[in-house]
Order: C-alpha cells, then sequence, then structure tokens
C-alpha cells in the first residue's frame, strides 16, 4: 500500500497529512470526533539529525494543545548512516524523538506506531519501538540488520544463516519474527479498511505499562526476557 | 563447542571461607572461571565448555598440574573458554582459587 | 571491628585511584567504583542464567551474559549498578543480557529513592540475538524514562573499550546525565559500518584520530552530549558519578523542551562544520587542534570554560 492509499484508507473523513522530503505531518479527526496527530517517516528515508529533529518537535508541539493518540508512520531506512549526523551527536537526537513520543503516551496521548514499509536499527528504537502499540500493516518488512551485513559481521554464509533462521525467530528480519518476539502487537490486513481496524485498536487500547516482554513470551519468541526482568526487579526490591 | 569433564581428588580442601567466585571473562584467547565450594573436602572437579575443539590432552596435563599445585579440595570449577593458551588457563584457574581462598568480608 | 574495615576502604580507594577503567573487567570496575565490599549481585554467574541463542552459532556463553547487576554503596548512599562487560560479545545487548539492565531499572522507579549508574561499554545489539536484543534496548529506554518520572537519576559512565555504541547511544541519550574519558566513545552507527556503507571518503573507519574527533569522550563532553568528563581511571569516574548525583534535577515536560532548544541550537551553530575541529574553533577554543593532545585536568577546565552541559535539558 501506498502512504496516500494508507492515509485514504485509515482516515476516510479526510486529512491534513503531508509528506515533506520523507518527514510526515498532519493530522485527522477519527471517527469518534478525536482529532490524532500524525507523523513518521515516508519512502524509506534514513532517520538523521534533521528528520529526528523535525519529528520531536511535532511531538512536544502537540502536547499542551490536545490530548488524541499520536500515530506514528514508519517507512524508513535505517539511522542515516554519515559523518555529519554522527559528529553532531545523532544519538541524542534519536533519543530525543523516543522520549518525546514516550513522554506522550505517559501523559494523555498515546501513542501508536503503524509499520507499513521498512525500517531498521536505531530509526526503529527511535520511532515504531517508541509507541505503546507497534502495528504492522500490509507490506511491513523492519530488519533489525540485514542478513548480508549479519553475514559479514558473523561470518557465516547467506545461507547458513538462512537455514539457522528456519529455527528461531531471534535474529532474522521481517514482521512475523518481531511480532513472536512481543514488538508488533497485531498485524492489520488490507481485506478490510484501515479506519475499521483503528477503530477496533483504540477501543482496546493497552495500559500504558510496557508488556511486551510478556507477550514475547507469550508467543514463544522471547522465553527469557520477561521472566529474568521479573527476578532482578523481585530482587532489587528485596534488597532494601 | 566441546564439552569436558575432568575429577580429580585433591590433598587436602581449599582454604578461605568464601563460598563461590568468579574470573575472567568469555572472549578469544580469555576463559571465565566460576568456582564454588560445594563438593565434599578431598574431591575436585572441572567442568569445561570450550571454543577450541580437540585439546582434551593439554586440558588435562593442565588440570593435573594445577591440582596438583593447589590442592583445590572441596571446590567445582565451571568453565566458559573462548579459545584460551594453556599458560592463561593456568594463570585463571590459580586466581580463582586465591579468590575463593579469601575470607568472606 | 572498624580497624579492619577502614584499611580495606583505603585499600579500595588506592586501587580505585591506579586502575585504569578502561582496562578493567566490568567487575572490577563495580568492585572499586562503590564502597568496598557493599555490591550486592543480583542473578549473578552462580546461576547460570547465559543466553540461549548462542548454541545455535557454536558461540561461547558467559555465565553473567556478560552484565552485571545489583545494589551497594557510593559515599555511603545506596545506588543500584549494572555494568557492561565490553570484551563478552562486544558487550552488546541479548535478551538475558538487556533483561537484567530492564528489572533493575523497573525496581527503581518503584523505590524512587535509589539512583542508577550505568556502566556502558557496547557495541549495540548482539546480532545473534537481534530481534531480541533490539527490543530489549527498546524496553530499557522506556523503563529508564518510567524510573526518571519517578523521580529517579540515572547516570551513564561511558569509558570501556567497547564504547558507547548503536541501541546503546540511544539508551544514554535517555540518561539523566553522562560522564565520559577520553577512550569512552558514543555514537550510533560505528566506523566500519560507515565506511562499508557510505565509502571510505565519508568515514575511514582505521583513521583513529578522525574516530576520536568524531565520537570520542573530548569530542561528546566539548558538544556537551556528556556533562563531565573524567580521566581514566575508576576512582575519576566515582567522583564524576556523585558529582552528577548531587547536580541532577528532576525530569519533566520542561527539559525535554530544553532540549529540543539545544539540539536545534546545535544543528544551526554546527550543522555545517565538516569536523569536530571546525566546532571547537567556533566554540572559541584556540589551537583547536591540540585539544587531543591535552591532558586530563587542562581538558577539563577548558570543557568547563565552553560551559556547555545538559543535564537540564535532556
Amino acid at each position: 500500500m501506498t502512504l496516500d492509499d494508507i492515509l485514504a484508507s485509515l482516515f476516510p473523513d479526510g486529512h491534513d497529512v503531508k509528506n515533506d522530503k520523507g518527514v510526515i505531518f498532519g493530522s485527522a479527526t477519527l471517527r469518534s470526533g478525536v482529532k490524532a496527530l500524525v507523523i513518521g517517516v515516508a519512502d524509506r528515508t534514513a532517520v538523521g539529525l534533521d528528520e529526528a529533529i523535525k519529528l520531536s518537535g511535532y511531538v512536544l508541539d502537540s502536547l499542551e494543545r490536545e490530548t488524541g493518540p499520536i500515530l506514528v508512520l514508519v517507512d524508513s531506512d535505517s539511522q542515516r548512516m554519515s559523518k555529519r549526523d554522527e559528529l553532531l551527536g545523532l544519538n541524542e537526537f534519536l533519543s530525543h524523538l523516543a522520549k518525546s513520543l514516550i513522554y506522550a503516551d505517559m501523559h494523555r496521548r498515546p501513542t501508536i506506531g503503524l509499520l507499513y514499509g521498512h525500517s531498521a536499527a536505531g530509526a526503529l528504537l527511535a520511532t515504531g519501538l517508541a509507541t505503546r502499540v507497534l502495528v504492522g500493516l500490509p507490506g511491513a518488512a523492519p530488519a533489525v540488520m540485514d542478513l548480508p551485513s549479519m553475514a559479514k559481521v558473523t561470518k557465516l554464509s547467506m545461507e547458513a544463516l538462512e537455514e539457522k533462521a528456519k529455527s528461531t525467530p531471534v535474529f532474522a528480519p521481517g514482521l512475523s519474527n518481531l511480532a513472536k518476539m512481543g514488538a508488533v502487537r497485531v498485524t492489520w490486513n488490507d481485506a478490510g479498511s484501515l479506519a475499521d481496524q483503528l477503530d477496533t485498536l483504540l477501543a482496546n487500547m493497552p495500559d500504558a505499562h510496557d508488556r511486551r516482554d510478556a507477550l514475547g513470551k507469550e508467543r514463544g519468541g522471547r522465553l527469557k526476557a520477561a521472566e529474568i526482568a521479573e527476578r532482578v526487579r523481585d530482587l532489587a526490591l528485596q534488597s532494601q | 563447542m566441546e564439552d569436558l569433564s575432568f575429577q580429580h581428588r585433591a590433598r587436602e580442601r581449599a582454604g578461605g571461607t568464601r563460598q563461590t567466585a568468579i574470573i575472567g571473562v568469555v572472549a578469544s584467547g580469555n576463559l571465565e572461571v566460576l568456582v564454588e565450594r560445594i563438593l565434599s573436602d578431598a574431591e575436585c572437579r572441572l567442568e569445561i565448555k570450550t571454543a577450541a575443539v580437540g585439546f582434551g590432552e593439554v586440558w588435562n596435563a593442565v588440570i593435573v598440574d594445577f591440582v596438583e599445585r593447589y590442592s583445590p579440595g572441596g571446590l567445582k570449577f565451571s568453565i566458559n573458554d573462548g579459545g584460551a593458551r594453556p599458560d592463561t588457563v593456568s594463570l585463571r584457574l590459580a586466581q580463582a582459587v586465591r579468590l575463593i581462598e579469601e575470607d568472606d568480608q | 571491628m572498624t580497624a579492619p574495615l577502614k584499611h580495606a576502604a583505603q585499600l579500595s580507594a588506592e586501587r580505585a585511584q591506579t586502575t585504569s577503567f578502561y582496562e578493567a573487567s566490568a567487575r572490577t570496575r563495580v568492585e572499586l567504583l562503590l564502597d568496598s565490599g557493599s555490591f550486592v549481585e543480583f542473578v549473578g554467574p552462580e546461576k547460570r542464567e547465559v543466553s540461549p541463542h548462542l548454541k545455535i552459532f557454536d558461540l561461547p556463553e558467559q555465565f553473567d551474559d556478560g552484565i552485571v547487576v545489583g545494589r551497594g554503596r557510593l559515599d555511603g548512599s545506596p545506588v543500584f549498578v549494572a555494568a557492561q562487560e565490553g570484551r563478552f560479545m562486544g558487550g552488546a545487548f541479548g535478551e538475558v543480557h538487556g533483561a537484567k539492565l530492564t528489572g533493575l531499572l523497573r525496581a527503581a522507579r518503584e523505590i524512587e529513592s535509589i539512583p542508577v549508574l550505568i556502566l556502558f561499554d557496547t557495541g549495540g545489539v548482539r546480532l545473534q540475538e537481534a530481534n531480541a536484543g533490539e527490543l530489549a534496548i527498546a524496553e530499557i529506554m522506556r523503563a529508564v524514562m518510567e524510573a526518571r518520572t519517578a523521580g529517579v537519576k540515572v547516570i551513564g559512565l561511558i569509558g570501556g573499550r567497547s564504547g558507547c555504541y548503536g541501541g546503546g547511544g540511544l539508551i544514554a541519550g535517555c540518561c539523566s546525565a553522562l560522564a565520559v574519558s577520553e577512550p569512552g566513545r558514543i555514537a550510533v552507527s560505528g566506523p566500519e559500518v560507515i565506511e562499508t556503507n557510505r565509502g571510505v571518503e565519508e568515514f575511514d573507519s582505521r583513521d583513529r584520530a578522525l574516530v576520536w574527533r568524531t565520537m570520542g569522550g573530548k569530542h561528546r563532553r566539548l558538544l556537551g552530549a556528556a556533562d563531565v568528563f573524567t580521566d581514566d581511571t575508576v576512582q575519576g569516574f566515582r567522583d564524576a558519578a556523585l558529582e552528577l548525583l548531587g547536580l541532577v534535577g528532576a525530569f519533566g515536560l520542561d527539559k525535554l523542551q530544553a532540549e529540543q532548544v539545544r539540539l536545534t541550537d546545535r544543528l544551526r551553530s554546527f550543522g555545517t562544520c565538516r569536523d569536530a575541529i571546525d566546532i571547537w574553533a567556533a566554540e572559541g577554543i584556540s589551537h583547536a587542534e591540540t585539544v587531543p593532545d591535552l591532558p586530563a585536568d587542562q581538558f577539563i577546565s577548558l570543557a568547563n570554560k565552553i560551559g556547555r552541559t545538559s543535564r537540564d535539558a535532556r
């Protein structure tokens, strides 16, 4: 689905969302009458300093104005890989975007990530993975790292990696693997309207508690994370 | 990876009161040794997971030497090895014993 | 008996003053950073909670999965500590490794009054468990912000062999404040990755001086990306942690708004600079090219004179 198709399907009553050189920004009134802030990254654009600072600005500006959800549409590359971006402290810019989204989510503007294309690594951490609920749309193809790069670093062949990927969801790219991990909460299809599926989600939003590790355990993708975190937490609480 | 297991009788119990100690890091050319005071006084066991396959004989020689020199009675050594040289292995084993022979604070 | 305890504390301080933070293991850093004998570990190596994902790659495991977490005292006050072992799998975040830090932060959020020190030493996500590692980092970022919202001070210390790269750099950006030493580096993409993707003209990963000018501790301090610069000793980091714990204020929307201004200004001021030297010169440093060679104490004076910090704007 193209971005325009997605926007039309999400907001049948109209929207003012624009795509400015890969940075998505606008708003839409949902069927419930609530106004949503819509931001994101389009056209597989790499998320660098310039994109991140714009997006965080949109989030922070919106906080004192309204209280509807913030929808984060994602079709990005990884973080921008350049000398300039690192020189000027890209980690802070990406963190700042994530923090702004997390703050919004904790303060009456629930955040929903809508992954409709690609995303990877630092870009994914600053956008989709910084939302309360991450949804996979038709066509979504996220990756933490692509297999050719993994092959290079691990010194294994692509075939060997692909073979191993058959028996575990823990490293290979793809929506279903991230769903098994607990990262992607729900996957939408293009059979029904996206507006309907969004309405259903909004009516059933989980609270702001991060339970992705429990979801990962439920789905069999991460069997240790929830338990280990719980044990450390308990020991730390008891240590007083 | 290869799993190796060794069992020895020690002359006497390792000194000190500490129950566990750990030394080293798992990396190329390095190893970690976790030592626990959980066996009877004259027993010593070493369980090794090593990334360098086929060196059982070398491990055996290093360990025989180590047990003779340090008499680590009552101690179980659990080792994760990233392919360390024999002298590094000997060093870590000695460090582990020295640590567990300290007294508990 | 007080006499033996005092002796132990003195010995510990002497060792801390002469031990290189960079060279030390995670365990040694924790042992010498905290008050002598005060550290209690949670889910330590004797629990053998190793990564379940390395076997399939025929890789060796480490009993603590490369991170030491627990509680101790810093100058008498309780602190939670997490220290990554940068020499095991590059200090990278795996499922178990990450979960230990997540649990620690969640406890801190509930208790509210005990700060958290994170001794970063990481290349980012552990590729063999990429999805779990990435998610762990996302959960840690959330947990840091929830803890900070509850009033917890989260201090990052960066000076290890693996630096603070990838998702580690993003977690660092979520901390209340950061201390960094000369060997420390903070970035998202590593030098080799930039070179592989964009070519050697964009970034020559073998040019160490370039790597340090771009990502290293001194540059991060001058940029205001880190608040305190210390010499490469465990004592230096201990002092830095204490200093930051005394200075850090409460987290709120005002901090994020101030950060938006700080980062926008940085882009505006330095967005066309080709190299760190241009940035330092623009900051008013004469003979900017000598900054890398300045000894720690002179550099610290210089950095304090320039005066950029971010602890009220992060």
